[in-house]
């Protein structure tokens, strides 16, 4: 459980990044956070892991307060995947790579069936003596995934995970972040991509400007027009047809976010009238 | 005369193994604005670097077959004499602005080409004035929107007066709002300067009110090339596992269920007219 009390955030150069943000996230909720480039949406999650502290207000992991523990304390509940895979891989190995993550959190015991454990989850144990700087960037993506979750944190953030993916990346990671899911991690996703995001049907927090705007299902945020506008997102395509159809044609709800939700939207056309 | 031609050209990275683009044969005319795409590894990225020059120049290789560059080949001139006629700007534009301010980045690429100061300071005012980036000129790269930061690289790109503009993923990392401005200014561009564009991008429907082709690679090759129309209808397509726009994807299934549709719509107003059309 993580739990936001009157956070604000102000960088040591005077930006203030938050103001007075309050948000609590449940065990095993998946949770989108969206907003403008520069909306605070990645200071805000540095504070779930600790990297950073508030400069004012709390932040509750588990009902601690994160300024009473360590990052790596942190580190073994809350997992950070950073936007661009280079910033976290250093090692000489990819096996390397994931044996300091471990070594880092004191896990010495079950280390080396762990680390085989994350090198199996993501298909990297025929790259396990290469180095990472070597591989692919969605390969690269991958260690940088293994890296982080084999310590089995309880909850994984992931900043702008899709940038730059193609699609067979993103329904990997869709796939990916499903599966995490269902078995009870929580998930916090840092994200523009509007798309990815209908897929994946989290709850979505809204930031703009350091607060908060909304926060709702995907079908109530991604289909309003003014926190679209206010935020810098577009509407998902099949919203955007939906209601350009409504305009000049069909009268249709106003919350389609799916093709198959325009498609049975429009079944009795479809059945009765010509289409 | 295209353009742009690629003859049968092959290419190899120095320590590969295998081809990164193979037997491309392609001829782009003067005003086209082009998307190109394909899964990650598919080619994209080297096929635009064969067009500027950095291959076979600057990335080592084996080179095959000729590309032809409004009627230079590309083997023979620099890459500086290319920049001239080919812009290109990358998907983090923060790895592509080097100067301390704005007016100096706009500076940069003519002043090395020894362009006269007169003509330079011409050039970024018009430049400044199209992209609206006057407000903006005295301040550092780094305290600019990354929507910001990328009209200043398309900027300093345009202030060569290059006939030719390549973007490998210019809106990767950019909010909706800021890419949908990018790809607007890029539209605005090619019509009113007649620019020549080529855009590497994932997201498809971002573009499909403005390209005239799309250009599909797998494994090193073209696999299809046309009207968007054709193209993201195509079993090639649906095969390679590109990203199929929704709207696409709902025409799909609505064509399954309704035979009496024919037309393959691509943008939103033509899927609009096309449903009208057929429940008449």
């Amino acid at each position: 459980m993580i739990e936001v009390i009157d956070l604000s955030y102000t960088y040591p150069d005077g930006t203030t990044a938050l103001r007075d943000v309050s948000l609590k996230i449940s065990d095993g909720e998946l949770v989108a956070i969206m907003g403008p480039n520069g909306a605070g949406k990645t200071t805000l999650v540095k504070h779930f892991n600790g990297l950073l502290k508030p400069s004012k207000g709390k932040v509750l992991v588990d009902g601690v307060s994160t300024d009473k523990m360590t990052v790596a304390e942190l580190s073994r509940k809350v997992g950070f995947v950073f936007q661009n895979a280079d910033h976290q891989l250093f090692a000489e190995t990819v096996e390397k790579e994931i044996e300091f993550t471990l070594k880092n959190l004191g896990f010495q015991e079950n280390l080396e069936e762990l680390k085989v454990k994350a090198l199996e989850e993501f298909d990297l144990l025929k790259y396990r003596e290469k180095s990472p700087f070597s591989l692919s960037g969605g390969e690269r993506k991958r260690v940088a995934l293994a890296s982080v979750l084999c310590a089995n944190p309880k909850t994984i953030i992931l900043d702008e995970p899709t940038a730059g993916q193609d699609i067979i990346q993103k329904n990997n990671l869709l796939e990916l972040i499903r599966r995490f899911n269902s078995e009870g991690k929580t998930i916090v996703i840092v994200s523009h991509d509007i798309e990815f995001i209908v897929d994946l049907n989290p709850r979505i927090i809204v930031l703009v400007s350091g607060r908060v705007l909304c926060d709702g299902s995907v079908q109530h945020v991604l289909t309003n027009k003014s926190i679209l506008e206010y935020s810098s997102l577009t509407p998902a395509q099949i919203t955007e047809f939906a209601w350009r159809l409504c305009e000049e044609w069909t009268p249709l709800p106003r919350n389609i976010v799916t093709v198959d939700q325009l498609l049975a939207a429009l079944k009795e056309h479809i059945i009765g009238g010509g289409l | 005369m295209p353009l742009i031609e690629f003859k049968n050209v092959s290419f190899k990275y120095g320590d590969a193994e295998s081809y990164a683009i193979k037997d491309i044969n392609l001829k782009i005319d003067e005003g086209e604005f082009i998307l190109l795409t394909g899964s990650t590894g598919c080619g994209k990225t080297t096929l635009i670097r064969c067009i500027n020059g950095l291959i076979p120049h600057f990335h080592q290789g084996a080179l095959e077959g000729e590309i032809i560059v409004n009627g230079y080949s590309t083997t023979e001139c620099t890459v500086a004499f290319l920049s001239t006629i080919v812009g290109i700007v990358f998907q983090n534009p923060e790895n592509q602005l080097v100067s301390l301010n704005v007016l100096r980045e706009l500076a940069f690429g003519p002043e090395n080409m020894g362009i006269p100061r007169e003509e330079i300071n011409k050039r970024i005012m018009e430049v400044a004035e199209k992209l609206e980036l006057k407000h903006l000129l005295d301040k550092t790269p780094i305290e600019l929107s990354g929507g910001e930061q990328q009209r200043v690289a398309i900027a300093s790109a345009l202030t060569l007066k290059p006939r030719i503009l390549l973007l490998d993923e210019p809106t990767a990392n950019l909010d909706p709002k800021s890419a949908k401005m990018i790809i607007e200014l890029l539209d605005t561009l090619n019509k009113s300067l007649n620019l020549t564009i080529i855009v590497i991008e994932h997201r498809l429907e971002l573009l499909m009110d403005y390209v005239n082709r799309v250009i599909l690679m797998e494994n090193g090759r073209i696999i299809a090339d046309g009207k968007p129309s054709e193209v993201l209808y195509s079993h090639e397509a649906e095969r390679s596992g590109v990203n199929i726009p929704r709207l696409i994807r709902f025409f799909k299934k609505l064509k399954e269920l309704n035979p009496k549709l024919i037309s393959n719509p691509v943008t939103i107003r033509e899927g609009v007219e096309a449903l009208k059309k057929v429940s008449e």
